[in-house]
């Protein structure tokens, strides 16, 4: 990192900082009531972080994925429902960004995303593809000009709150299930009728609804790259490293807490090791596992992500799934130590100690892409995946 | 048999395409007639076992995969280097 791009970087996280602030204060209402993070979501916008990820040349900033990684690890450890509607969100950034091609709609779209600091909500999944996001049942309607789509959407999360959609169906009526584009809606292109409701242990602010999503627009606005290759290049990599830095974002608040209940035990009695003391130190051994795990995901995605082959090579995609599969499984131990530290004082809601939220918002990662279906697709993969065995690569 | 005919037979085996594979060009694109990542996987096992080759990390990517054609070629370098080693 040179001088320059440093700085940039240490601005970046100093508005990441403030933003986390508000939606910190928030994190318990928006647990609570299971609403959306209005706050801390305005907050980022205040601070224009929706648009980091927009090239330069767009009015955009021109972040890294390590850049937009740091700003989720930082809301993460305020608030999990801000930190995961933030990290959906620049997954559909880094979709329209690098699979748009020429398409001047989309770059205008870009533009407003800067101007306007608009908000991009994603609806892959469907009633009848049994959570494999890499099939639809419905197909896109070409009409002329114009496309017309219904899907009935399982998930849209922050759906009813997103200024746009952008939405998975089959390329055309006769198309099989896998052979799939993806579309932006525009707000006032769609109605969403809802179905059903998100009523969570935890992440309970993502307001992860289900609709009927029904859509009119202008035909230029599917992504001119088919969505197998976005899926396969992009989205999941993206998802799985976005994801985890958002993840350790709460395990590291938790540890955070953890530590102040060892330091504030040491202090009353001088002398004497706590009890928790040493829970507290393989807590921060295991955190920093994660933090590890994600920084070399990271590492390996900026060093593949101009060069499809790689993107696409089988190699990469054991390694991100190993990612998600890590850490989502290492940040529930780390938790749970911390809860042993903390006791009943972490237990209980509204302490400076408490951890039921972390618990509960931790919990949701090694469900959101199942790690079972994770495990199952990476165990295909190591039928003929030869590892590669070099430490440092 | 040329190496895309018996490529093409075994992608009508293991490909589990929800097409016809008698309707697909040999440069026609597989992952668009429905060949999903778990089929690739199987196809590419037996197309190892059929050519007794051994696919290396660097070809293991979309792109080998993505036609009959390419697959064919894939197969072909391999071959030829297997053969000069």
């Amino acid at each position: 990192m040179n001088i320059v791009t440093k700085a940039v970087a240490a601005e970046l996280s100093d508005r990441a900082r403030r933003a986390a602030k508000v939606a910190g204060e928030f994190a318990d209402a928006v647990d609570r009531e299971g609403r959306f993070p209005r706050e801390g979501m305005d907050a980022l916008k205040n601070e224009r972080l929706m648009s980091i990820q927009v090239p330069g040349e767009l009015g955009g900033e021109g972040a890294s994925m390590q850049e937009i990684a740091e700003v989720c690890a930082i809301l993460g450890q305020a608030c999990a429902s801000t930190a995961m509607t933030y990290a959906m969100h620049q997954i559909q950034v880094a979709s329209i960004v690098g699979y748009s091609g020429n398409s001047a709609w989309h770059a205008d779209f870009l533009k407003r995303l800067c101007d306007e600091q608009v908000l991009i909500a994603s609806a892959t999944s469907e009633a009848g593809i049994g959570g494999n996001l890499r099939n639809s049942v419905c197909a896109i309607e070409v009409d002329g000009d114009t496309v017309r789509l219904e899907k009935d959407a399982t998930v849209i999360s922050y759906g009813e709150m997103a200024d746009a959609i952008l939405i998975t169906s089959r390329a055309h009526k006769d198309a099989p299930p896998s052979d799939q584009v993806s579309t932006l809606f525009l707000k006032g292109q769609y109605t969403l009728e809802h179905t059903r409701d998100w009523d969570t242990l935890g992440m309970r602010g993502t307001c992860s609804d289900g609709y009927i999503f029904r859509g009119e627009a202008p035909k230029e606005q599917i992504l001119p790259r088919p969505f197998a290759e976005i899926a396969a290049e992009s989205m999941l990599a993206v998802s799985h490293l976005l994801w985890g830095a958002l993840w350790y974002g709460i395990a590291a608040d938790a540890v955070n807490r953890a530590q102040s209940f060892v330091r504030a035990a040491a202090r009353r009695q001088p002398g004497s090791t706590p009890p928790g003391a040493l829970r507290l130190a393989e807590a921060s051994s295991l955190l920093q596992q994660v933090k590890g795990n994600v920084v070399a995901g990271l590492r390996q995605f900026e060093e593949a992500k101009t060069d499809a082959n790689k993107l696409s090579a089988m190699s990469f995609a054991v390694a991100m799934n190993n990612v998600k599969v890590g850490t989502s499984q290492t940040i529930l131990t780390i938790i749970n130590h911390c809860m042993l530290i903390n006791g009943i004082m972490g237990y209980k809601n509204g302490t400076p100690y408490s951890l039921g939220r972390h618990l509960r918002d931790a919990h949701s990662a090694q469900l959101m892409i199942s790690n079972d279906r994770i495990l199952g697709n990476t165990s295909t993969m190591l039928l003929v995946h030869k590892q590669d065995t070099s430490l440092i690569g | 048999m040329s190496t895309a005919e018996t490529v093409r037979k075994i992608v009508a085996t293991h490909g589990k395409l929800p097409v016809d594979v008698g309707t697909i060009a040999d440069d026609g694109d597989l992952y668009s007639a429905g060949l999903s990542s778990f089929a690739s996987v199987q196809l590419m096992l037996a197309i190892e076992e059929e050519f007794d080759i051994e696919f290396p990390e660097t070809m293991l990517n979309r792109g080998t995969f993505a036609s009959i054609a390419s697959i064919a070629k894939a197969v072909d370098t391999i071959s030829a280097e297997q053969q000069a080693a």
